[in-house]
């Protein structure tokens, strides 16, 4: 399979992408890490008339801790983000969620930027941000924007992103002492896109009381679903069976799934009830110890 | 469609070569570089018999444009031994049994390269995470196991004084 034709720009810098965008915008794609949408090019399910090719440009490869908060560049690999020890000391639960995305060979290439960007339900990050409350820095020649995640993800395939726009970095606020967090996906087999996928992250006070709660679904509607009823009945609470059983039952609720060859909606939503419960557990014990 | 000069480094030699942007890397391997010891199975990035190494790392040729390696070092199969004296993972897939057709040798070698520099002493379960992106179709993984296995002890050992 080979993709149509198209020109291949590799700017050097942001402005230099800005004015490409600027010049080609309705038949331009940006290119990151490619393991999306280089298949779907491959496929014919994309024909763009111009491919820019983000790679060249250094500025958007980082991680670093500022002022209580994750940065992460956009172009940040997912290998490197699975070794990063800031990664790992201060949300681990990123760990969790590289360690399933497709193959080690594909994230050598994929992008924490592209994952988002691209907008995909079955995408594993999305649910991930939405547990750790992150934002997007979305830069173009006109100026610079923060968008909440949740805010972010518009529709299949859709996000807030403007035509002239590119994703250039997420930010995620530190979370205090006494939080913990994990992301659990259920799949056919390793690298598949998730069956479900649960991310849940939890902040105690003092006394083991949850003051803030994080729950993201993956590949269970049409977009990421952030289950805000669920996490609304765990603050507050002492993360105890009840209220997490509770939560996994709101969970299921705000979840919208399709029957396909992965499963039945119905078994879909009883997975959410389960990885949820799961996910909550393995959560509040990290943020105990 | 207009073509793009790009110079790509294989195995230690350059290669300049007007290319279309869509040309996959896979292809300016096979076909104009004429390695065939790359292999093309899937052409979807499941199967992994593609892997090559870019700049050390392991990627999956069929989803990587030609145009994206130019100015970067390429690695394929044909460059790991050197002369007649076989890389210890080649040796270790010989001496261990590690294939059946061999459709998936070279892509398996290749993503094993990668995974031994970076975890020089992997336990089953690190090779099994490792080899994930890889598929056998005649399901040898347990031999290919052994192969890998094989390698890292070997590449463990102290090079013999001269």
């Amino acid at each position: 399979m080979i993709p149509a034709s198209f020109q291949y720009h590799a700017p050097a810098s942001l402005s230099e992408a800005f004015s490409l965008l600027k010049t080609h915008g309705p038949d331009a794609k940006l290119l990151s890490g490619g393991q999306s949408l280089l298949p779907m090019m491959k496929l014919r399910l994309a024909e763009p008339g111009h491919l820019i090719d983000l790679n060249g440009i250094r500025s958007l490869y980082f991680i670093r801790e500022v002022n209580g908060h994750l940065r992460l560049g956009a172009l940040t690999s997912e290998a490197f983000l699975s070794r990063s020890k800031i990664v790992g000391r201060i949300a681990p639960i990123l760990h969790d969620t590289g360690k399933h995305i497709a193959d080690p060979q594909v994230r050598n290439l994929g992008t924490i930027g592209g994952n988002l960007a691209h907008g995909d339900p079955g995408n594993d990050h999305p649910a991930t941000m939405l547990a750790l409350n992150a934002s997007v820095v979305a830069m173009s020649s006109s100026g610079t924007r923060t968008i909440a995640i949740q805010d972010f993800f518009m529709g299949f395939y859709e996000t807030a992103l403007e035509e002239d726009e590119i994703l250039t970095e997420i930010i995620i606020p530190t979370p205090p002492a006494g939080s913990g967090g994990t992301y659990l996906k259920l799949e056919r087999k390793v690298g598949d896109y998730a069956t479900v996928g649960v991310a849940a992250q939890v902040s105690l006070d003092g006394d083991g009381m949850c003051v803030r709660a994080g729950l993201g679904l993956t590949n269970v509607s049409y977009v990421p679903v952030h289950a805000t009823a669920a996490e609304a009945r765990l603050v507050g609470s002492a993360l105890s069976d009840t209220d997490i059983d509770a939560a996994a039952n709101l969970a299921a609720e705000a979840s919208d799934p399709s029957t396909d060859l992965r499963g039945s909606e119905e078994y879909k939503r009883a997975m959410v009830r389960v990885l949820t419960r799961r996910a909550l557990r393995i959560a509040a014990d990290r943020a105990q110890s | 469609m207009a073509t793009q000069s790009i110079t790509v480094t294989v195995n230690g030699q350059a290669y300049t070569r007007d290319v279309e942007p869509r040309l996959l890397l896979v292809h300016l391997i096979r076909d104009e570089l004429g390695l065939t010891g790359t292999h093309i199975g899937c052409d979807t990035s499941h199967c992994g018999a593609c892997t090559v190494l870019l700049d050390g790392k392991s990627i999956k040729a069929c989803t990587f444009l030609a145009v994206q390696a130019n100015g970067r070092n390429v690695q394929t199969i044909e460059g790991l031994a050197e002369g007649a004296a076989l890389h210890p993972l080649q040796e270790g897939f010989h001496e261990k049994h590690g294939l059946q057709c061999g459709f998936c040798t070279p892509g398996m070698i290749m993503r094993a390269v990668e995974m031994l520099e970076r975890n020089p002493t992997p336990s089953e379960e690190d090779i099994r995470w490792g080899i994930s992106g890889n598929l056998c179709r005649c399901t040898g993984y347990v031999n290919i196991i052994k192969a890998i296995q094989y390698a890292a002890d070997k590449m463990a050992e102290p090079a013999e004084a001269n």
